[in-house]
């Protein structure tokens, strides 16, 4: 794992945390990896969020019913690999915000907005990250056309069709790009192909790779949490994966 | 600089694994009483389970020092929670969110609390933290070295029909195997049963039945 | 000069580049030279396990291999064959252990042929395996759970461990999901067995290993050895039990022009050349 570097500890910290940050790093690290795999997906009208539900440290499971995602509005759901403590701080503290975002505003907070809350709430913590990779996606409230938005750990993203993060990654990714971006058929937009694909379709496709991403990663498994965000409102499935 | 640390940078005296299991009517946790001094087994009936308020058990492992101090801050909350008289009370997951926010917090400022914990409650709660504030609720918990060596024995023999007594002998039984192979367990241990309605009995420390030693004969044998 | 190579792979100037940085870092933290000298760790998770019952022994394994985290074969093999009478788990480096087993496989043989006689004894192997391993002073990574019958021992159980030393027990277990399986031995395991119950409790116990330890998955394979030996029951896929959950019901379908074609050159043979050569 890779530490922030001792001369740039966080702005957020006091200098008495900032040293034990420095004096401790040598023998004990704030970061676990619980692994697992999350992934968006966005379609003309829906959005898909799914995530793995294992829970793992080093080569044990510790829980095996252990939630990566959290619906932030009706419209938005936010899917976070990584560290298990980091996205459960997260988690808190976005749904924190939203909730005084809509005490002050009397609305919920858009898409885009939540989009930028939470790059925002990642670079605060730039040189002491949050150990977590998100996916967020949602749909725009006015016309209803699907969003996904990837992240890194520190808040740099962008607004793509489909994403995956975690574990998986490398194995997901690139069968996601051919099926979906058609980044190897020149000839086809990216929005075309994507347009194309029906929710239902869609739902195939999503509980297909992470089966196959149970299959060859040993820390994704147990089972499948999938939400669609569609206009009619978000829809939890759950589905097993394999156990081993 | 030389400073003196003020945080746990490595467990001194620690206590080993803790066990919990969901019952139909009730949840279960068990552990010994032992609080190691590296490997001197120093303190052999020291009591790792601890009732903050009426129907709310917290069991830990890892540095006994911290533990006891965790104690001490969940007794505060409650004392508190009390002393406002509104009629309210501090549920056993509202416990467990706080503890998590508590060790979160400690990781966070690189001071952590060297614990893993296991909590239980009425209305058939268990939830398990880690030193990191990893929370979450499960239905079979173990900490330590007991999630490689008594959660497959727990996680095999769960159903959801478990008994609270028959849930008492399963953890037992893995305290046992923990007894045999964990070289930081003891033959004494407690069990804290919290049932549905709240009810709460810890038991004395007692000493592990029918231990089975006939492997070395046989390993004599052979 | 010797600092400057890289240390990844076998070496045998291991020994010497020790006892050189030893002397050249006295002043060091220990902490320092043991990062430097220390192994890299490169472990490949396994659970293998193995029972004793009165007429023979049970072997078990789990069936899958890893490189880091990724499942490099949902299948593969671990129980070795030593002898028509010795079989062999291995864990730890799938080459380490397959060259082993292999080698003690061929002189076991040999030594078979040698005594003139029809069964090898358990124990012969064992002693050449962990001489071997001693040798390589633990840079061999084999953890081995060796079981057979002769008729010098009657039924033997053996555990290998990399560096040398053997156990001698009526239950073993080794590999990552050790643990999980010795766990059930402990709590299941009793000094009257049958051959049916044996095998019972070694399936439960790799697949506690296989369900609770990210580095063992797939599938249970067995070996019952018996009979004085005479008698072996290989029983490859003995559970079928971790299997692909869903399976996208079209497939995955790539239509015609899915790679584009980006430029097109047509060629034709125009000439047939005969080359007869002159040798």
């Amino acid at each position: 794992m890779s530490h922030p570097d001792p001369g740039f500890v966080s702005m957020s910290f006091d200098s008495d945390t900032q040293r034990k940050i420095v004096s401790h790093q040598r023998t004990w690290s704030p970061y676990v990896d619980n692994g697992g795999t999350v992934l968006a997906l966005a379609g003309r009208d829906y959005a898909i969020v799914a995530a793995d539900t294992r829970l793992s440290v080093g080569f044990s499971i510790p829980s095996r019913n252990f939630t990566k995602i959290v619906q932030l509005t009706d419209q938005a759901v936010l899917a976070s690999a990584g560290m298990g403590a980091d996205r459960q701080y997260l988690h808190k503290i976005l749904r924190s915000r939203l909730e005084i975002y809509r005490y002050q505003h009397q609305k919920e907070m858009s898409l885009g907005a939540i989009a930028q809350l939470l790059s925002n709430t990642l670079y605060s913590r730039r040189f002491f990250p949050i150990y977590a990779f998100n996916v967020l996606g949602g749909i725009d409230a006015n016309t209803g056309e699907g969003f996904v938005f990837g992240y890194d750990a520190i808040g740099s993203f962008e607004k793509v069709k489909v994403v995956c993060s975690g574990s998986g990654q490398t194995l997901v990714q690139p069968v996601l790009d051919q099926q979906l971006a058609g980044r190897q058929k020149y000839d086809v937009p990216d929005d075309q192909r994507m347009a194309s694909l029906s929710l239902a379709e869609a739902i195939e496709l999503t509980r297909d790779v992470f089966n196959s991403a149970a299959e060859r990663d040993i820390l994704t498994g147990d089972a499948l949490e999938l939400y669609a965000v569609t206009a009619s409102g978000v829809r939890c499935e759950r589905f097993e994966l394999r156990r081993d | 600089m030389i400073e003196t640390p003020t945080h746990t940078t490595e467990p001194i005296v620690t206590g080993s694994s803790v066990l919990g299991v969901q019952c139909v009517d009730g949840v279960v946790l068990a552990c010994d009483t032992l609080a190691s001094y590296g490997s001197l087994a120093r303190f052999q009936r020291i009591t790792r389970l601890h009732q903050p308020a009426p129907g709310v058990v917290i069991a830990g492992g890892g540095e006994y020092s911290d533990l006891q101090q965790l104690f001490r801050i969940t007794d505060n909350i409650f004392r508190q929670e009390f002393c406002q008289e509104d009629g309210y009370e501090l549920s056993p997951r509202a416990l467990h969110s706080y503890l998590a926010r508590v060790l979160y917090g400690r990781r966070s400022r690189m001071d952590p609390l060297y614990n893993s914990l296991a909590v239980a409650g009425k209305g058939r709660f268990l939830g398990c933290i880690d030193l990191y504030g990893t929370a979450f609720e499960s239905e079979a918990v173990a900490t330590g070295i007991g999630a490689l060596l008594a959660l497959p024995l727990i996680r095999k023999q769960w159903h959801a029909a478990l008994a609270m007594d028959e849930g008492v002998r399963l953890l037992e039984e893995c305290l046992r195997v923990l007894y045999y192979r964990d070289c930081r367990a003891l033959r004494s241990v407690q069990v804290a049963k919290v049932s549905d309605s709240g009810e709460v009995l810890i038991s004395e420390p007692y000493e592990l039945s029918n231990l089975q030693w006939k492997v070395a004969q046989a390993a004599e044998e052979v | 000069m010797l600092l400057e190579q890289d240390f990844q792979g076998f070496s045998f100037d291991l020994f010497l580049r020790n006892q050189q940085l030893l002397r050249r870092w006295s002043n060091e933290s220990k902490e320092r030279i043991e990062n430097v000298l220390a192994k890299p760790p490169r472990k490949t998770g396994t659970t293998i396990a193995g029972v004793l019952f009165a007429g023979g022994v049970v072997l078990g394994a789990d069936t899958r291999a890893t490189e880091g985290n990724v499942v490099a074969d949902k299948n593969c093999s671990k129980i070795h064959y030593i002898a028509s009478n010795i079989y062999c788990c291995g864990a730890g480096t799938a080459a380490d252990t397959e060259a082993t087993t292999q080698l003690i496989a061929s002189q076991m043989e040999l030594h078979r042929q040698a005594v003139d006689r029809d069964l090898v004894p358990v124990a012969a192997a064992m002693t050449r395996l962990k001489h071997y391993l001693f040798r390589y002073q633990g840079y061999i990574s084999a953890a081995l759970v060796l079981g057979g019958v002769d008729e010098l021992n009657g039924p033997s159980l053996y555990t290998v461990y990399p560096h040398g030393s053997v156990d001698q027990l009526p239950y073993v277990s080794m590999g990552s999901g050790s643990l999980a399986a010795m766990a059930v031995f402990e709590a299941r395991w009793h000094e009257a067995l049958t051959e049916e119950e044996a095998k019972c409790l070694v399936y439960e116990a790799i697949s506690a290993g296989i369900e609770n330890d990210l580095g063992s998955g797939s599938n249970v394979d067995l070996c019952v050895v018996k009979n004085g030996g005479r008698a072996v029951d290989y029983l490859r896929g003995y559970a079928k039990e971790n299997v692909r959950v869903y399976r996208k019901p079209t497939g995955h379908v790539f239509a015609r022009g899915t790679t584009a074609v980006l430029a097109q050159e047509l060629r034709k043979y125009v000439q047939v050349t005969r080359v007869v050569s002159d040798l």
